[in-house]
């Protein structure tokens, strides 16, 4: 307190001073270890590695070839842009059940849209964002009005939106449960590459030409391309990371999540924020059924069946706590990515992949009790 | 506090919430420079009072002026742009946030252009370890959770916040409650401190210890009512503890256990 009003009287408005720098320098002997701690993705890094190390020691060298990498990558993917935004959602202090429901639904209507409703490819997506943001502000604006726990509303549209999905097929195909011939309908161009199908595959070629990447006797590579769903991940991933740690509205989906009340004392829009992450998952849902609509060609009303739950898993693991207010998306990419190794690599190894569940349910444990333990380092706790 | 018109003045502001009467004519003032302290047992009308003045609540009648113009609020953001400043109980501070991300929260210094528009960090963090550095709380760094801090550092921290983005009149909802005798004194200290910048304070507290420390007058409240406001000189600590009591009946326990209540 002495030197506060020295420094006071000094006036000591320059951002930097001398005091300050000689800070920085003892922070130097802040133990690495510690500053990784405060990591909330620390956890699915760790889990990461961990998993890779066990399917090294167990599973058939193929796994680790870049097709290998690519059939991974394909369940990782689809599960990730869920994680993402269901990391965001819950870092903003609310849970979405039923996005799984809302694949389902969503992959109904893009397809009703095209066979049905004679849409071009394009126009059909748009309607179906459109729709999809619509139901997720409608979930959000019940859960900010009525200040019911999420999780429950949430729970209502999963069976809501799973029972719509049913009926609505079933009105759409005249008594069936599964609309075929989207794919078809859908015709072909630059938008249909954008949702499905692989990408680079100029790239590809090249690599194979160069002898980079294994290719056949003929000359085409193995693997003539990534996925689009993989980039349509990678890209999430590393904007939703962007938002999450540099710009206002990430602050804003912390202190949300946080405190709401603080946050609103404080002058955030809670109530924006809360509704823009719902619409968020529910668009994050909806790229996920037009990505896997368009490669199945059809679309059926088990569609996203469990995803939600999935989804939330991947984002614990990837170091998000249920309470909100802390997490990480790259965390939540991390998180998918060892659950596609997990429900991918066991086919490569010698043991049932029965066991895929036993395995997940396990990591989940793991990873709420080591972030349980994180979250006390990192507060300190007292 | 007579040639200039004071912070802010309310008159016998009225507050219901359905049949319940929760304030009954308050009146109170405060100018630059001073430190109001608001006492009042459990149950006096506190906590309405100061949501009223910070833009929670409309009064239900009564006159607020704001630096002698009559104001209107009708939520907290409108005081706040109108320079009144609340520190809450609950300290409007998130534990597992960085401190420089609470510093800021709400108030995020923005660069860039159009949708491509990021938090400067290097400015946030900068300006954070200053504003600390300034009220003697030597921060290791300001990425740090605020969930480390101790409850005195982050009153000051919450404090220091409001004083930063130009509040004219801090509130501060029971800042040393929950606070041990050194950080309790850390907190005078520096509102000790935000006075001498000129800054109204109005320190609510049912410690009149605490209040005599640092206030210049003294509002006592009981029931929903102003029972009278007292100059620093006119009234001794013990008659301002038997006011704010309602008299008699602390005495006798207070004579029974010693003197010590």
């Amino acid at each position: 307190m002495t030197t506060s009003t020295a420094d006071l009287a000094a006036g000591a408005s320059r951002p930097t001073d001398p005091a300050a720098e000689a800070r920085d320098e003892r922070l130097r002997r802040v133990s690495l270890v510690a500053r990784l701690m405060r990591r909330p993705e620390l956890g699915a890094v760790a889990g990461l590695v961990l998993v890779t190390v066990f399917f090294g020691l167990t599973a058939n060298p193929a796994m680790f070839t870049l097709a290998g990498v690519m059939t991974v990558l394909s369940p990782a993917a689809q599960l990730g842009i869920l994680a993402i935004a269901a990391a965001l959602l819950m870092i903003g202090g609310e849970f979405d059940l039923s996005i799984g429901s809302m694949i389902a639904f969503a992959g109904l209507v893009f397809g009703a849209l095209i066979v049905v409703g004679d849409l071009p490819l394009l126009a059909a997506i748009v309607a179906t964002f459109l729709f999809a943001g619509l139901m997720g502000a409608v979930n959000g604006q019940i859960v900010i009005r009525t200040r019911l726990p999420s999780f429950i509303v949430t729970l209502a549209f999963l069976f809501i939106l799973r029972g719509l999905s049913l009926v609505g097929l079933k009105w759409a195909t005249g008594g069936s449960t599964q609309l075929r011939g989207i794919g078809d309908k859908a015709g072909q161009g630059v938008v249909r590459e954008l949702f499905s199908g692989q990408a680079l595959e100029g790239l590809f070629a090249w690599l194979a030409q160069a002898n980079w990447i294994a290719k056949f006797p003929n000359g085409t590579p193995t693997v003539t391309g990534v996925p689009v769903g993989v980039l349509w991940f990678l890209a999430i991933a590393a904007l939703a990371t962007y938002v999450l740690l540099r710009t206002r509205f990430g602050n804003w989906i912390f202190a949300a999540g946080g405190d709401p009340n603080a946050a609103r004392n404080s002058g955030v829009p809670v109530n924006m924020v809360k509704t823009t992450l719902f619409v968020l998952t529910a668009c994050a849902a909806t790229l996920v059924a037009i990505l896997t609509v368009l490669d199945a060609g059809s679309t059926d009303a088990r569609r996203g069946f469990q995803k939600e739950f999935e989804a939330i898993i991947a984002a614990v693991i990837g170091g998000c706590l249920l309470t909100g207010g802390y997490g990480s998306a790259i965390g939540a990419f991390f998180g998918a990515i060892i659950f596609g190794m997990v429900s991918i690599g066991l086919t490569y190894t010698s043991f049932d992949s029965d066991w895929f569940q036993v395995f997940l349910g396990g990591m989940l444990l793991l990873a709420v009790l080591f972030n349980n333990f994180i979250r006390r380092k990192a507060t300190g706790e007292r | 506090m007579t040639e200039q018109a004071p912070l802010i003045e309310v008159r016998d502001i009225v507050k219901h919430f359905g049949s319940v009467i929760a304030l009954s004519g308050v009146s109170l003032k405060v100018s630059t420079g001073e430190v109001l302290c608001l006492l009042g047992d459990n149950g006096a009308g506190k906590s309405t009072l100061i949501k009223t003045l910070s833009g929670c609540h409309r009064p239900s009648s009564g006159e607020f002026l704001v630096e002698g113009r009559p104001v209107a609020f009708s939520s907290p953001r409108d005081a706040l742009d109108a320079g009144i400043a609340t520190v809450y109980q609950d300290l409007a501070m998130i534990p597992l946030m960085s401190i420089t991300r609470n510093f800021f929260m709400g108030r995020e210094p923005i660069r860039g252009f159009g949708p491509l528009k990021w938090i400067d960090f290097d400015l946030a963090h900068a300006v954070t370890r200053d504003e600390m550095h300034r009220i003697g709380i030597d921060i290791r760094d300001p990425h740090q959770a605020v969930g480390t801090l101790s409850g005195g550092e982050r009153q000051c921290v919450a404090i220091a916040r409001a004083v930063y983005f130009g509040a004219k009149v801090l509130i501060l909802d029971e800042p040393t409650s929950a606070l041990g005798v050194a950080q309790t004194s850390m907190v005078l200290k520096y509102i000790n401190l935000v006075r001498a910048k000129g800054l109204g304070v109005i320190f609510i507290t049912h410690n009149v210890r605490h209040a005599y420390a640092v206030g210049d007058r003294f509002t006592v409240l009981n029931r929903g009512k102003t029972l009278g406001t007292y100059a620093k000189s006119g009234i001794a600590m013990d008659e301002l503890q038997n006011l704010m009591a309602g008299g008699k009946e602390l005495q006798a326990v207070s004579e029974e256990l010693g003197g010590t209540v």
